[in-house]
């Protein structure tokens, strides 16, 4: 009996047999975890709040042109499409305010460091609170007339 | 006395179990192809193979033009950093039974890094960057001709960075490096953070001077990326915030 497991125990497993060849020319999507993601949210709000930030100083500078064009652009802002592009931007900025404490604690504590991963969810835990906060009360505001 | 020898025979004699999987390679042949391409392997492989073992079976079995670096096999000469399931391990530390092996298992060469070959890349711009860093010791004679003496406590102080073996498993991990080559990648800054914290060497000046640089320690940007593929645990991120302190600081 021994002798037989032993000879299995060498037995090589059967050759590899098939090749084929699927379409996918690119490489795959590196899969980083909770800091590689923190980072790409972080760069996108970053420039999304660039871009929105340009668009209110212009907006604003307008008063200065005209305050009745500038009247009227306050206007649009008060449909119920811009109500709901105002809490994409407070989502944008929280995230990017919170993430960014936990970057600014990662450089300069090496406790921060250490417990990045641990930092990121307690960042997404403030963003949810903070938003659970705003959400409801910009809802009312902006469909309760 | 003899029973119970008998009793407890050996686990050693059972059959090692086998299983199927299939990888999925990235192949380049700089000759034929204008393009990587992807190519599947059916194979049968032991429970204990590592992803190096199921290379070896594919380039002595059945395709001996697939291309590929490893020397020991062991996990401590740095030759076989590869992308295996979108992340960056090595080959030879990869249990395949470890994997997803309901998947067919992907196999790509380090990202950032000119291609070669299959799996081979051109690893010089990533060792120019090591070489600026002077990964060498910097001191001038001891006074009386004795041994430079260091306690345990400055032994500890780097202990982290002097066990990368240079696999560039970090530095081809890093989003920064992949868009901005020039960036000079967290493995020279672990080379360099090895010399800057040695109580013993006096060019920690020189080495925060050079990673004071746009290129530098000031492109990370913190995806902790390097820190999670490093095969060797160093703690590779921190090892960077220790190097950007010590130059807002301007001193080790
Ligand atoms: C609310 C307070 C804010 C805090 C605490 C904050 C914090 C930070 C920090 C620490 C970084 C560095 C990220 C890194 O090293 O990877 C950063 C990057 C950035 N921030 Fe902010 N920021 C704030 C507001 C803003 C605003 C108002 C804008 C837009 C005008 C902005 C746009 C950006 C951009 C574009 C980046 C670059 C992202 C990157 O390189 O990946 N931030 N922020
Ligand atoms: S720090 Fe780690 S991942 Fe980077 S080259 Fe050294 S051993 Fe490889
Ligand atoms: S072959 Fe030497 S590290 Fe894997």
């Amino acid at each position: 009996m021994p002798e037989k497991s032993a000879s299995n125990l060498v037995a090589e497993p059967k050759s590899p047999s098939k090749i084929r060849s699927p379409k996918r020319p690119a490489g795959t999507l590196y899969r980083g975890n909770e800091g590689m993601w923190s980072w790409v949210l972080h760069r996108i709000t970053g420039v999304a709040i660039y871009f929105f930030l340009l668009v209110h100083i212009l907006d604003t500078a307008l008063v200065r042109v005209s305050p009745e064009a500038y009247n009227q652009v306050i206007e649009t802002y008060k449909t119920p499409v811009m109500g709901l592009g105002e809490i994409a931007l407070v989502a944008a900025i929280a995230f990017h305010a919170f993430n960014g404490l936990r970057i600014i604690l990662i450089d300069f504590w090496a406790f921060g460091a250490k417990h990045q991963r641990a930092m990121f969810w307690v960042v997404i835990g403030l963003w949810l609170i903070l938003l659970a906060g705003f959400i409801p009360r910009q809802l009312m505001h902006v469909f309760g007339g | 006395m003899s029973t119970a020898v008998a009793d407890k025979k050996p686990a050693a004699a059972e059959v090692i179990p086998t299983f199927n999987v299939t990888l999925r390679i990235r192949r380049f042949d700089p000759e034929v192809d204008e393009e990587p391409r992807w190519e599947d392997f059916d194979l049968e492989v032991f429970a204990t193979d590592r992803v190096l073992d199921a290379l070896h079976k594919i380039k002595w079995e059945v395709d001996g033009s697939l291309t590929f670096r490893r020397s020991c096999a062991h996990g401590i000469c740095g030759s076989d950093a590869m992308r295996i399931n979108s992340r960056n391990r090595l080959a030879c530390k990869t249990l395949i039974k470890d994997l997803d092996i309901t998947k067919p298992i992907t196999v790509e060469a380090i990202k950032g890094l000119p291609l070669e070959k299959d799996l081979i890349v051109d690893m010089e711009p990533f060792f120019d960057s090591f070489k600026e860093v002077n990964p060498f010791l910097m001191a001038g004679p001891v006074k009386g001709g004795k041994e430079r003496k260091q306690s345990p406590v400055e032994r500890a102080r780097f202990d982290d960075t002097t066990k990368c073996i240079l696999c560039a498993a970090c530095t081809s991990s890093c989003p920064v490096f992949w868009t901005d080559g020039q960036y000079f990648g967290p493995a020279a800054i672990v080379n360099a953070h090895r010399f800057i914290f040695d109580s013993r060497d006096e060019g920690a000046g020189v080495r925060l001077d050079i990673l004071n640089d746009k290129e530098g320690v000031w492109r990370c940007r913190t995806t902790f990326n390097c820190t999670d593929a490093c095969p060797r645990g160093i703690q590779v991120t921190q090892a960077i915030a220790e190097v950007k302190q010590a130059i807002i600081k301007g001193h080790a």
